[in-house]
């Protein structure tokens, strides 16, 4: 009877999905032309102007962003627990450097990654024989591939600059991984880490229904939208502000192909912003649209997402400064020669 | 005497998880303790690499999610 109590009535589970997804679809064909309406005919601002193309801008922006993010984020999440590093660990274990870099890389982005894992996830990887340019490969694709950035370039700018991302992003994960797996820098982690290799525990399996799955997926969206939203709106405000009111020249002067310090310049200014993906790229969306040049842009998505101080400091505890150094050191050189290849090749 | 650990680095997801195991505890009226191993190497001798994971009387039950106190209550009450 206590067993019954506990269980929470819910309305079938097809229904409440259903209803969902139709509830997206609307509001996806609907959102742009209403904030054009409200824009021009309710507030009553002229096309054309600064301030009324920056409220244009914000009012499309914000709702489309938000639905992009509720819908992918549970959808990617549903897929995502079908691939717990638990599973994929086995599929890594035992394979040379090269084809380890390469299938480590592609897992890398169907794999949840939170940077609060990566120290159980990576003595697990070592301990199992996963070597270790491939933890790495992993460890860099896995935050910087996620399909959140992708679908949400894809959403926003079309195919060909999500493709350009994961293309990107995939070869600094792999180059970055072969690196560091020819450097030879086992010695660099630290020495309890190897003291437990070849005792690894066979990972744990456990059996989800779908109720569990849609409730964790919803659960997690639920839960990083509302975390991120400040950072969203300030995004989109800032956009708006660039799209309204910068001036084309002032972008392309400063951030433009004959300015070569611009590509270091916007991964610097990546630094700080960790984890915020979903916030800047409404800021990247505007500046593209202002003539920022795509390889610079790529490389400031990917900074924001592959650079990050907080996770740094976490990896620390598995391994010394040396190997900490190479490994910043390799995916910042990677960032930067893809934003200059970009740049150089396309335009 | 149940024990309910809880796997994970301190994060906010694992406290999050040590909450609703809490809850759980008060809710299936159990005797437990709740506690949070934070040592990684502990953590990957369980079996679990994506924190935070659960473990109710030495058998782990949950990894890589955060878990509804009222799923907790229904797994201890299970097994007891």
């Amino acid at each position: 009877m206590t067993t019954l109590a506990l269980r929470r009535p819910t309305l079938p589970l097809p229904v409440v999905a259903g209803a969902a997804v139709l509830a997206w679809v609307v509001a996806w064909f609907v959102e742009a032309p209403a904030a054009d309406w409200l824009t021009f005919t309710v507030i009553g601002l002229q096309p054309g102007t600064h301030l009324g193309e920056a409220v244009a801008f914000f009012l499309e922006d914000l709702p489309k962003v938000l639905l992009l993010l509720l819908g992918i984020v549970t959808v990617v999440t549903l897929i995502r627990g079908f691939f717990p590093p638990e599973r994929i660990r086995p599929v890594l274990a035992g394979r040379g450097l090269v084809p380890g870099s390469f299938a480590a890389a592609g897992l890398g982005i169907v794999t949840p990654f939170c940077s609060c894992s990566a120290v159980p996830l990576f003595i697990g990887f070592v301990e199992a024989g996963v070597p270790l340019g491939v933890t790495f490969a992993f460890l860099i694709s896995s935050p910087m591939v996620n399909e959140v950035a992708l679908v949400m370039l894809w959403g926003l700018f079309g195919p060909g600059i999500a493709i350009a991302y994961m293309a990107a992003g995939l070869t600094v994960a792999i180059v970055g991984g072969l690196v560091i797996g020819r450097l030879h820098m086992e010695r660099y982690v630290e020495d309890y880490v190897w003291e437990l290799q070849g005792k690894a525990v066979r990972p744990i399996e456990i059996r989800l229904t779908w109720a569990d799955r849609l409730n964790d997926a919803w659960a997690y969206t639920s839960t990083l939208v509302r975390k991120i939203f400040p950072y969203l709106l300030a995004g989109i405000g800032l956009g708006a502000l660039i799209h309204g009111y910068v001036p084309t020249d002032l972008v392309v002067a400063i951030g433009g192909k004959s300015n070569l310090l611009a590509v270091p310049l916007v991964v610097l200014l990546a630094v700080p912003m960790y984890s915020n993906a979903a916030g800047t790229i409404p800021i990247v969306q505007a500046l593209l649209g202002k003539g920022l040049p795509l390889g610079t842009t790529l490389s400031f998505m990917m900074a924001v997402t592959a650079i990050s101080l907080p996770e740094f400091v976490i990896l620390r505890r598995v391994i010394k400064p040396p190997l900490l150094a190479v490994f910043a050191g390799v995916v910042t050189t990677g960032i930067l020669i893809i934003g200059f290849m970009f740049n150089f090749l396309i335009g | 005497m149940r024990t309910i650990e809880v796997l994970g680095s301190g994060c906010a997801n694992c406290r999050r998880l040590e909450a609703n195991a809490r809850e759980a505890v008060a809710t299936a009226g159990v005797e437990a303790e709740v506690i949070h191993v934070t040592d990684p190497r502990e953590i990957v001798s369980r079996g679990v690499m994506s924190t935070p994971g659960l473990v109710i009387d030495g058998e782990v039950v949950s990894a890589g999610r955060i878990p509804s106190a009222g799923d907790i209550a229904l797994w201890l009450t299970e097994r007891s």
